[in-house]
Parts: C-alpha cells; sequence; structure tokens
C-alpha cells in the first residue's frame, strides 16, 4: 500500500544536498585543492641519492631488527627499563594526586567561576606543550637524569587526567548531589559520596590510559637527557649498534601492548 | 510546624515561578500538592530546603527560619528536612546500605563517613528501616541492581535515617508504574501517620493524592488556585488548577480510553 509511485502524480528525485550550495564556488574549491596539491609536491626536494644511500642503512637496521641483540649491552638495557618503568609509575602517581583537586576545580558544576577559570588555565598550560619541550626545559632546571623525566610527565600527565576527569563530573547525573546535599552533607562528605562514586571506574580508566602513555613517553624522553629507556636507545643508534636498539624497541612494544593489555582487564572489572 | 509566607521564585528574567506562596502545614499534616507541569511544585519544594535559593519570602521550619541562614546552619536545618526524590536519585555505585546512611551524612564526622565507620546506632537504625520498607536482606546490593519500586523504599529509607522533622516528596511514583505507585504511596503516608511525620507530597496523579492525602493544595503559574479537603477537589477546581481546555481534553481522552 505504502509502496510504489502514487498514479497520476511525478516521481520525485532526491539527492544528498552538496556540502557547498553554491555550484561556482564548490567547483572553485576543488580545483583549488587540486592545484595546490600539485603545488606542493612539485616543491618537495627529493635527493634521490641520498635516499638510495639510506636503504642500505634501512636495509641493516630491518636486518638487525631480525636478530635483536639483548645481550651485549643487557645489564644497560635492564637498567634503562627499570628506571622508564619507575619513572612511569611515580610520575602517574604524582600526576594523579594532583590531577583530582585540579578536576574538580575545573568542573563547572562544583566550581565557583573564578576556580573553574584557574583550573582550566592550569589544564591548558599543562596540554599545550609537547613532552619534548617540557623534557627540554625541566632538564635545563633539574639536570640530566630521571628527576627532570618524572616531572615532565607528572606536569603533562596533570592536565590529561584533569581534562578528561573534568569532563566527566560535568556529565554525571545531578540527582544524587541533590540527594546527598538534602541531607545536609558538608562538602568534603558530598565529593566523598555522591561525586566520588559516579567517576571512579572512569577515573581508573583514564589513570590507567596515562601509565600507558607515561611509559612510551619515558622512552622518548630519554633521547633529550631526562632519564630512561630513550637515553640507552639514543646511546645504541649514536653507536651504530642496531642489534642493540631493535633489542631494545622490540622491549618496549612488548611492554606497552602489555600494559595495554592489562589496563584493558582493569577497566573491564572497575565498572 | 512549616510556615511560609509570601514565598516568590524567579528564575533569571522568566516569570515568577512562585507567585506568592503562603502555606501553613501542622505537625502530622500530609498534604499533596498538585497541578500541572512547570507550575512550580518542583521549585516551592527545593524552596524549602534551599536546594533552590528563593527569590524572596520567608520559610520557618518550626522556630527556624530557613531563608537567612548561613550554609553551616543551612546544613543544619537540612538534616531535619528528609527528601524522596522523583527518580530516587540513589547513588547507583553505592550498595543499599551505603545509601541508607548517606542520610547520616549530616550528624557524623568526615573521616567516620569517608571510611564508612558509622556508630552502631546508625547501624542498627538502618536495618529497622529495611525491615520497615520491606527489603529486609537487600543491604549489600549495590542499587543499580534494584527495580524502580525497590529503589523508591530505599530512596524513603533513607530519608528516614536523617531522623526528620518533616518530609518532602518531589513526584514520589512518576516513574513507577500504577501498582507499585500505590504500594510506594501507602508506604509514605503509613510511615507519616506511625511518625507524626508532616509532609508535602507533589504529585501528578491527582486520584492518588485524594486517595492518600486529605489536604490538597493547587499551584498553577506558581500560584495556589486551591487549598482544601480532597473531596473539595470538583471540576471546576481542577479545572482552575490545570487550565479549562488541557483538563477537559484529557478527561476526555482518558474516558475514551477506559471505553
Amino acid at each position: 500500500m505504502n509502496t510504489g509511485a502514487v498514479p497520476g502524480r511525478a516521481r520525485r528525485q532526491w539527492r544528498r544536498p552538496p556540502l557547498i550550495a553554491d555550484r561556482r564556488l564548490r567547483w572553485a574549491l576543488y580545483l583549488s585543492l587540486v592545484l595546490y596539491l600539485v603545488v606542493g609536491i612539485g616543491s618537495l626536494e627529493v635527493n634521490w641519492q641520498r635516499v638510495v644511500d639510506g636503504l642500505d642503512r634501512g636495509a641493516a637496521f630491518a636486518g638487525a631488527l631480525l636478530r635483536p641483540d639483548f645481550s651485549s649491552r643487557g645489564p644497560e638495557i635492564l637498567e634503562g627499563l627499570l628506571e622508564s618503568l619507575s619513572m612511569t609509575l611515580t610520575a602517574t602517581v604524582i600526576g594523579l594526586l594532583l590531577a583530582v583537586p585540579v578536576a574538580i576545580g575545573a568542573a563547572r558544576n562544583l566550581a565557583p567561576l573564578p576556580v573553574y577559570v584557574l583550573c582550566r588555565g592550569i589544564i591548558a598550560v599543562s596540554r599545550s606543550f609537547q613532552e619534548i619541550i617540557i623534557a627540554i626545559l625541566f632538564v635545563a632546571m633539574l639536570g640530566f637524569g630521571p628527576l627532570a623525566g618524572v616531572a615532565t610527565l607528572a606536569f603533562a600527565s596533570i592536565g590529561f587526567i584533569a581534562k578528561l576527569l573534568a569532563e566527566d563530573i560535568e556529565a554525571m547525573d545531578p540527582k544524587p548531589i541533590d540527594a546527598i546535599r538534602a541531607s545536609g552533607a558538608p562538602p568534603g562528605l558530598l565529593l566523598n559520596w555522591a561525586v566520588q562514586p559516579q567517576v571512579l571506574p572512569r577515573l581508573a580508566g583514564i589513570t590507567l590510559y596515562r601509565l600507558d602513555i607515561n611509559f612510551r613517553e619515558a622512552a622518548i624522553i630519554g633521547i633529550v637527557g631526562a632519564g630512561g629507556i630513550g637515553a640507552t636507545l639514543n646511546t645504541a643508534f649514536d653507536r651504530y649498534e642496531y642489534g642493540t636498539a631493535a633489542a631494545i624497541l622490540l622491549l618496549i612494544i612488548i611492554l606497552v601492548m602489555s600494559a595495554e593489555y592489562a589496563s584493558g582487564i582493569l577497566r573491564e572489572r572497575l565498572r | 510546624m512549616l510556615r511560609i509566607e509570601a514565598l516568590c521564585k524567579r528564575y533569571g528574567r522568566d516569570a515568577l515561578a512562585l507567585d506568592d506562596v503562603r502555606l501553613n502545614l501542622a505537625a502530622g499534616e500530609v498534604i499533596a500538592l498538585i497541578g500541572p507541569s512547570g507550575a512550580g511544585k518542583s521549585t516551592l519544594i527545593r524552596c524549602i530546603n534551599r536546594l533552590v535559593e528563593p527569590t524572596s519570602g520567608k520559610i520557618w521550619l518550626g522556630d527556624t527560619e530557613l531563608t537567612s541562614l548561613n550554609s553551616r546552619a543551612l546544613r543544619k536545618a537540612r538534616r531535619r528536612i528528609g527528601m524522596i526524590f522523583q527518580e530516587f536519585a540513589l547513588v547507583e555505585r553505592l550498595s543499599v546500605m551505603e545509601n541508607l546512611l548517606s542520610g547520616r551524612l549530616g550528624y557524623v564526622g568526615f573521616w567516620r563517613a569517608a571510611l564508612r565507620k558509622f556508630p552502631q546506632s546508625d547501624i542498627d537504625r538502618a536495618f529497622d528501616l529495611l525491615d520497615r520498607v520491606g527489603l529486609p536482606d537487600y543491604a549489600d546490593r549495590r542499587a543499580d541492581a534494584l527495580s524502580g519500586g525497590q529503589r523508591q523504599r530505599v530512596g524513603i529509607a533513607r530519608a528516614l535515617m536523617q531522623t526528620p522533622d518533616m518530609l518532602l516528596v518531589d513526584e514520589p511514583t512518576a516513574s513507577l508504574d500504577p501498582r507499585t505507585s500505590r504500594q510506594i504511596m501507602r508506604l509514605i503516608s503509613e510511615i507519616c501517620a506511625e511518625q507524626g511525620l508532616p509532609a508535602i507530597i507533589n504529585i501528578h496523579d491527582v486520584p492518588l493524592a485524594q486517595r492518600y492525602c486529605r489536604r490538597i493544595v493547587g499551584l498553577r503559574q506558581g500560584r495556589i488556585v486551591y487549598d482544601g479537603p480532597a473531596e473539595g477537589l470538583s471540576a471546576e477546581v481542577l479545572t482552575d488548577i490545570y487550565g479549562a481546555e488541557d483538563w477537559e481534553a484529557s478527561s476526555r481522552a482518558d474516558e475514551g480510553a477506559e471505553a
């Protein structure tokens, strides 16, 4: 009954409306996009000789990846890994402890406006710099070594954890808050009884995720002198010890993957 | 017991949500507050415990003038006012027992509450109340594992944990089926009668209001347009409260559905 065309009436066409309604503007945009691409590719200067040379090194490295060398620099690798792991854990815990108050302050439904602006500011500053840049700063301030690394990762963790947690706090169900408030509970207990149960699983998830990220970052910031396995990796490359470098990379991959797997299981349980 | 004088509430620059509301509640008196959506029923009871700040007017609970209290004194006053909510407003991830004990948060210290080390008298009271509302074996269930009716029973027990002097009840049956609605209303009115608790019950359902409350207050656009016995709710009065066109249309639709 409701299929087929109604007799005596012309079939009506339908087509999805284009994103840009004006036909001329649309085609002009497409054209300029293609032109930009052509000019952009044309402006690349590729030194093919260098590419060919590099291929050999690439092949050597790829070959070494198949023959990772764990033994000749074993103690250094182990030491670097342990340092990275302890940097990661310390920094995540410090970051978490500092991020929670910032997140509460950055939730519009809990904090008054001045506190909100201040805490959002802290988050913005913490998130606007890439870890390497922060690491360079802290290495200059605190000297080479894992202390600078911990400071870097903790600082970066604050913004990350606080932003995501603040968003979860803002999205929580307001009714239990009203109920706890109506019982005459003081503000501290309001947080402990109405807010914390609602956001704890998400906070655990965010923290475990940040732990992942911090481990990866811990491997990188060593390159600028902030301690950890990154320094060992950098040295290995400098000495053309590709076997050792490959061993380090493999270990990082295994550790990151197992951290991700473990955090997945934990998050599942914390519902 | 409760005295409301010239209470007004204005949200931003909108029209008055409450307009010169005056209401007296005697000890042990249970009233139903009826009226269309947006009439200000919820605003009125939230003004009493100041979950919503009144714009002007005064409210006395016994000898305490509620609208002028500072935040510390307000928290003390709130302990005396139990509140029951429309969608239960339990903390879903906490156990039933914790939800009940949350009614004591105005009384116990921070660390006792944070570590869940409540006085034995509170625990005893919680178990007694669980028995009274018909959930004797539910103490360690999580609140989100309960049905709607069970959750509202927990909500009632939580309000009673405060050892309140009065109850504010905001649409207790709005998210429940008709049978559970009656059971919940019966439980609330029985408990009020047992303990001599005065209560204001916001409710959409006029027959339910008439059945369980002797005094009815009708609110329309923030003004009290009826305050009298349940038997006095004639068709004209209901038209006054709910507005002529809407009232006639919906009652005819009801009759049509029943026929």
